[in-house]
């Protein structure tokens, strides 16, 4: 099908491996956070020791999987404004099965988070197909409507991690090969959700709706079926963020995630995720996220006051989009030229 | 008299059609029949329809809800609504272009942390109001050049700005708080007109709202704004400068945030750095709950005025009847939802029962031919 190859990423032949390789779009953000790692280190050799490193990959790995959940639908030119309510809701059905029934398997404790993440995802995207309203004003209503019933459901109650299995806390304390458990799920997440986008059929035609959805229905693309597809594994996999909140930190209440929305999308942007959609890869949301969730690190272990981390974090978000700005009046511009000397 | 404030809006906008006598003196029968078509859309068009639904709301508290109709809930629902309904104006204009403002509230809280600084360091009181100002139209300005001189996404620009400028209030004062403004100066700002209820800065409000709604309504300026949201293209084609319109409407936001930012150190007599933090998405949901399409090309100040009341009017009988109020955010949503979902079903219905009876035309029409 001629989908994927009108899709690719700008025309590589002709350029040295070396070149395309510079190209991607991950590398601005990913050089960001190495030159941030090494000047850290530079300053402070703790930074990169074991238990530093392992702290810098748990604090990251939640938004990592918020950041692709959302890369997805933000790919489609939507957004979902109601993530952080998902995740409380999520989080908190979590302690709720957990106090409920202590004995359950922890697997099936993951199967309904993501079933309840899926179905709330599911609501989202039905909403808006349906209604043919854009995402920012139904995600929006959403925000509110999951975060009251969570407020109703949970009210002042509170669960802690003494009310959890201990196995169930280990998954955030334990490392395979020095990587805590949790990271290891993120990073196939990242993994699997980059191949179906870059390598899948259903994953292409999601560019495709973002950069013109009526060119993508024209083609015969099922517009509507695809951004829902794209809602419900945003769904799912903030969802499956949820359980691990659950797991990494001490209490779930009805205000868990309140407020995290917007950092996810920052997450997605300043990865080179394109606000208005068709371009942009999950790895590169991936990269954004744990750039964001360094710089607080790198700022304590800078000796550099905290409090001019959130300054930080808004100028890297500047910087991001004005570099998208940048790249996509140069693309236009060499296609410009390049259908110029063709004809 | 709780509603006194409110109902003044609908009842001029009711009175002025309300006089069919004047119009049957004219025999023109184009001008009487615009003027019934006018007439229909100030009474049935979408901000008066959220004009009806908010004073609906406020006969329904009033009755249901024992003390509702009280001077004590027309002063605190007030208070609480009005840095929503101030934010909410300028933003109604931004949205109705096309664009949108999510920093407004990261804008009012630097404004409080700096007020807190400069008083703090023995400040007087006007020259503080003065840079609060100024710190609204810079902040206004970047975001505004940074969409339409650099041409970047508004909805990515103030992300970015919602949280440098968070960020920044953050720098300026810290993990701080001042606390000992005048007393004078903040019981001025929690202080009721008379006996009616209606707090003293109320007046300013309004000036704020009728400033916007003149503007919008009245205005060449403010008629070519819902041009640009229609089309861009369409709008400078006939003269109309985009950029330098667009500009103007976030450095209005930033400066409207900014006299937020003053109301809420003054009224709960506070200057912190996250103070007003989040209430970016409650103005954008009124905004949107008053019929603004977030398309842009739409929208009114009367509509949007009501939007904001109704949910602050609901939030505040929900608490006096005993509901948490955080359940509230349920309420907020499905209004939201419901606004917006609705018409666009309705229209999806008709547009299908028109496509059937256009077809049926068409085969009873061939059949007639056969």
């Amino acid at each position: 099908m001629t989908t994927s190859h009108a899709l690719a990423p700008a025309p590589t032949s002709g350029r040295s491996p070396f070149a395309s390789v510079l190209r991607q779009r991950e590398v601005p953000v990913a050089s960001a956070l190495v030159v941030l790692v090494i000047v850290t280190t530079i300053a402070n050799p703790l930074f990169v020791s074991p238990q530093g490193v392992k702290d810098l990959m748990l604090n990251a790995t939640i938004t990592v999987i918020m950041a692709v959940g959302l890369g997805t639908v933000i790919i489609t030119n939507n957004i979902d404004l109601s993530v952080g309510s998902i995740l409380g809701l999520v989080a908190f059905a979590t302690g709720t099965v957990f106090a409920a029934a202590p004995d359950i398997p922890i697997v099936f404790v993951f199967l309904i988070g993501l079933a309840i993440g899926a179905v709330l995802g599911a609501v989202n995207g039905f909403l808006v197909t349906v209604a043919r309203v854009p995402s920012l004003v139904i995600t929006l209503g959403m925000l509110y409507i999951y975060r009251g019933l969570n407020n109703a459901w949970a009210g002042g109650q509170q669960y802690f991690a003494g009310d959890r299995p201990a196995a169930f806390g280990r998954l955030s304390v334990d490392t395979v090969l020095g990587i805590p458990i949790i990271t290891v799920i993120a990073v196939v997440v990242v993994v699997l959700v980059a191949v179906f986008l870059a390598r899948t059929r259903p994953g292409r035609d999601l560019y495709a709706v973002g950069s013109d959805e009526e060119a993508a229905r024209l083609f015969g693309i099922a517009v509507s079926r695809r951004v829902v597809t794209a809602f419900v594994l945003n769904g799912t996999l903030t969802g499956l963020a949820g359980v691990l909140y659950a797991s990494r930190f001490n209490s779930v209440g009805a205000t868990t995630g309140t407020g995290l929305e917007l950092d996810i999308v920052a997450a997605a942007v300043v990865g080179g995720i394109a606000i208005f959609g068709g371009s942009g890869s999950v790895v590169g949301a991936a990269i954004g996220a744990v750039l964001l969730t360094t710089i607080t690190s790198s700022l304590t272990a800078l000796g550099v006051d905290k409090f001019w981390q959130q300054a930080i974090v808004g100028v890297l978000i500047l910087t991001a989009i004005l570099v998208e700005r940048i790249a996509s009046i140069r693309k236009a511009r060499r296609l410009r030229t390049s259908e110029a000397t063709n004809a | 008299m709780p509603d006194q404030t409110v109902t003044s809006a609908p009842e001029a906008s009711a009175a002025s059609p309300s006089s069919p006598r004047a119009g049957a003196r004219d025999r023109d029968p184009s001008a009487r029949a615009e003027r019934a078509l006018r007439r229909r859309r100030l009474l049935t068009g979408r901000g008066a329809i959220m004009v009806w639904a908010l004073l609906a709301t406020l006969l329904v508290c009033a009755l249901t809800v024992p003390r509702f109709a009280s001077v004590q809930t027309t002063g605190f629902l007030l208070l609480d609504a009005i840095p929503i309904l101030m934010i909410a104006m300028p933003m109604a204009l931004v949205v109705i272009t096309g664009e949108i403002d999510l920093s407004v509230a990261s804008t009012a809280g630097l404004t409080s942390a700096t007020m807190g600084v400069l008083w703090a360091a023995g400040w007087g009181i006007p020259e503080i109001f003065v840079v609060c100002v100024l710190i609204g139209v810079v902040c206004g300005a970047l975001n505004g050049a940074l969409v339409t001189t650099v041409g970047l996404p508004s909805l990515a620009v103030t992300i970015g700005t919602l949280a440098l400028y968070r960020g920044l209030a953050l720098v300026v004062i810290g993990d701080n708080a001042v606390a000992n403004f005048p007393p004078g100066l903040t019981s001025f700002f929690t202080s009721k007109i008379g006996g009616t209820g209606i707090p003293t800065v109320m007046i300013g409000v309004v000036v704020v709202i009728l400033f916007f709604g003149v503007l919008l309504h009245f205005s060449s300026f403010g008629r070519a704004l819902p041009a640009i949201g229609f089309s861009k293209e369409a709008a400078s084609f006939v003269g109309v400068h985009v950029g330098r319109a667009k500009f103007w409407m976030f450095v209005s936001t930033g400066v409207v945030s900014a006299l937020v930012g003053i109301y809420w150190t003054l009224r709960y007599s506070s200057a912190r750095s996250d103070n007003a933090t989040g209430i970016e998405l409650a103005v954008i949901a009124a905004v949107l709950l008053g019929g603004v399409s977030i398309f842009g090309g739409r929208g009114s100040i009367p509509g949007v005025v009501a939007g904001v009341l109704i949910i602050s009017s609901i939030s505040y009988a929900l608490r006096l009847g005993g509901i948490s109020d955080v359940v509230l955010n349920v309420v907020t949503g499905l209004l939201l939802v419901g606004s917006v979902v609705t018409p666009s079903l309705i229209s999806v219905v008709r547009e299908k029962t028109r496509a059937r009876r256009a077809a049926r035309a068409v085969l009873a029409r061939s059949a007639e031919h056969a």
